[in-house]
């Protein structure tokens, strides 16, 4: 288990703050950042002249700031990297409005990169950014549709008015109510068939993202290779 | 001692005439590159079929958009809870005698998991990507992306893979293991960009009046702002300041598009935060978007074209409404749904407006619309349904 696992593992320290760690992981991590093929057509350099900022809607509402993390990669900032991947990352709506960056950079990018490292290296931050979305990440898995329409129950959107329970209630009949034929579905957004699905699970097999979910989520890795595994078997594909 | 710089006075145009890129500003060709790398042997260069329409891009460039003999990539989003979105699309094509495939060898992008959690990488998604392509060339029929974060991620898929010859040789051997092989759209083509193309033969199908409506239109963050060359940008809209997409449709049907402050923002979706940080997504949409749409324009409608700014500008407004006590209520459609409806479609049938939040009533009654005997018409539907169990609503029902 690398160090920054076991570490980041550990309870947070004092005030929520990420616990003590060598600065050689430190930079380790930020290696793993600049070694993604993604960089350097993410990074020329920050004018710190702020357009980034002006556009993030994260920026508004969070303590969060993509000239800070075009800055902090930019200066090869260790201590500062680390920290934002500690934390901050995790605002970004990925919406990639900062790539009106009059230097081209593209600081949602970089976050995107970040977050893989953070997910990749258990990082206790990402761990707790992503508690109660598993289901989700178990979903898009598993079924290759990210929404189904079963989703919207009015109890976990109670927010989204009379519509979420009219949706509920009604769900079987409303989706049989739909002139395309592959709409039909509740549990899935549209049908996928067994064999597309098969392929789906082969590559998240052969690129290492079951590796990653496991370093998050031990319960959910468990879950999803026993519904893969069983599969990609039936379907005759090995598994070495 | 003054500093003679020359000062451009107050109401002095800096720029006359249409937007025109100089040569030397134009982005690099990632349509010329991927021609090279089938000539090389390197993948196969899926054709636009014909018939198909160039559309001006930002790039000064063209786009080829096929008109029919699409293979439709359904989105995940829309398909899930606003479904009226992809059916109106399947309409349109039918309405226009145009033929589609609507496939069951297909994946969503799975972008929405890529962004919001990190649980995937570079090559899961190049993977993803180029599985569903070659599952479109397969078929025969070309991809036509109805979702803007599938098609912006691809066209981030497209240009890494034009990129980075490792990546390549990697997806390549995934889809061996699978039958089959490395397939890359000669462009990658947003339903919008259809609609847009089409906009004309739509306008003169109209069967509404709609010059009474006035709509402000909320452009997606992954159409225009991920790998941006070949978005469309259109002379004759907004003098080729911003992307033509929907705001070029609802000219062309005669409708009123109004202006306002905060055009470029995005719709607050944010992909986890719209599930589990509602908070910010419902605050974002309200304050930033339908609050400057209302104020500054009042309009019948907003207009968007994908999944995740639908679901959050119109699903935001309830709880804004009981929190400020006004009533915050712009109706959010596709302009698939409101073409579909310009032409003629039924309001729940087709367009399954029923899944929205936001009050649409009383634009479907400036439409001249009849809601109440729709509604009574669609409700007659679920009940024969109801009755029938493992009995669906037609092409034929649904007119
Ligand atoms: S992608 Fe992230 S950093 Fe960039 S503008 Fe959007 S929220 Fe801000
Ligand atoms: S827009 Fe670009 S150059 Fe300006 S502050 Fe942001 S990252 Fe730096």
């Amino acid at each position: 288990m690398p160090l920054a696992e076991s570490l980041a593992r550990e309870a947070p320290g004092p005030g929520g703050k990420p616990a003590e760690v060598p600065y050689a992981e430190k930079e380790r991590l930020f290696a793993a950042v600049k070694a993604d093929l993604r960089f350097e057509d993410y990074l020329y350099g920050c004018y710190e002249c702020g357009i980034c900022v002006a556009v993030c809607p994260s920026a508004r509402f969070y303590d969060f700031s993509p000239r800070r993390i075009a800055q902090a990669v930019a200066r090869e900032d260790v201590e500062l990297v680390w920290e934002q991947m500690n934390g901050e990352i995790w605002e970004c709506s990925q919406c990639f409005s900062c790539l009106r960056c009059p230097r081209k950079n593209n600081p949602g990018g970089i976050v995107t990169i970040m977050r893989e490292v953070a997910v990749r290296n258990g990082l206790h931050s990402a761990q707790q950014a992503l508690e109660g979305y598993s289901r989700i990440i178990y979903k898009i898995m598993s079924t290759g549709t990210q929404v189904s329409p079963d989703m919207i129950r009015p109890e976990a959107f109670p927010d989204w008015g009379p519509t979420a329970r009219e949706t509920a209630e009604n769900l079987e009949v409303w989706r049989r109510a739909m002139p395309p034929e592959t709409m039909h579905t509740t549990s899935t957004s549209w049908e996928v068939d067994d064999k597309t699905l098969t392929e789906l699970y082969l590559i998240w097999h052969l690129t290492g993202v079951l590796d990653m979910i496991r370093t998050l989520d031990e319960s959910l890795h468990m879950i999803l290779v026993d519904v893969m595994e069983e599969k990609l078997e039936e379907a005759g594909y090995p598994l070495s | 001692m003054p500093i003679n710089l020359p000062v451009i006075q107050p109401g002095t145009q800096a720029r006359k005439g249409p937007f025109a890129r100089r040569p030397e500003d134009a982005a690099e060709s990632l349509r010329e590159r991927t021609l090279e790398l089938a000539e090389r042997g390197e993948w196969i260069v899926q054709r636009v079929p014909e018939p198909h329409l160039e559309v001006p891009t930002r790039s000064s460039g063209v786009k080829r958009v096929p008109l029919g003999h699409t293979w439709h990539h359904k989105s995940c989003g829309q398909c899930g809870h606003i479904p009226g979105y992809s059916t109106a699309i399947f309409w349109l094509h039918r309405k226009l005698g145009l033929e589609y495939e609507d496939p069951r060898d297909q994946t969503s992008c799975t972008a929405w998991n890529y962004y919001a959690s990190a649980t995937a990488n570079q090559a899961a998604q190049a993977a993803v990507a180029l599985r569903n392509f070659a599952a479109a060339h397969q078929s025969g029929y070309y991809p036509l992306i109805h979702c803007a974060t599938s098609y912006g991620h691809y066209k981030e898929v497209r240009a890494e893979m034009v990129h980075h010859k490792a990546l390549r040789d990697q997806v390549r051997e995934i889809l061996k293991k699978m039958g089959k092989p490395l397939v890359m759209p000669e462009e990658i083509v947003h339903y919008s960009e259809w609609i847009y193309a089409v906009r004309h033969e739509i306008a003169k199908r109209k069967v509404v009046d709609l010059s009474g409506i006035t709509a402000t239109v909320h452009p997606a963050c992954h159409y225009y702002k991920l790998v941006q060359e070949d978005a469309i940008y259109d002379p004759d809209v907004y003098g080729g300041h911003r992307t033509a997409i929907v705001t070029g449709v609802a000219q062309a049907l005669g409708v009123t598009v109004g202006d306002y402050s905060t055009w470029f923002d995005c719709c607050g979706f944010g992909f986890r935060h719209i599930l589990v940080q509602r908070d910010f997504s419902r605050s974002f949409a309200v304050q930033q978007k339908i609050e400057a749409m209302r104020d500054e324009v009042n309009p019948d409608v907003t207009l968007t074209h994908d999944t995740g700014c639908v679901t959050t500008l119109d699903k935001s407004q309830f709880a804004a409404q009981a929190h400020t006590g006004v009533k915050a209520a712009i109706p959010v459609l596709s302009e698939a749904q409101f073409c579909a409806l310009a032409m003629g479609a039924h309001p729940y049938r087709v367009c399954q407006l029923h899944w929205h939040a936001a009050d649409y009533r009383p634009l479907l009654e400036k439409m001249g619309i009849d809601w109440r005997e729709r509604w009574r018409e669609f409700e007659d539907d679920v009940a024969r349904l109801k009755a029938n169990p493992g009995t669906y609503l037609t092409w034929d029902d649904a007119g």
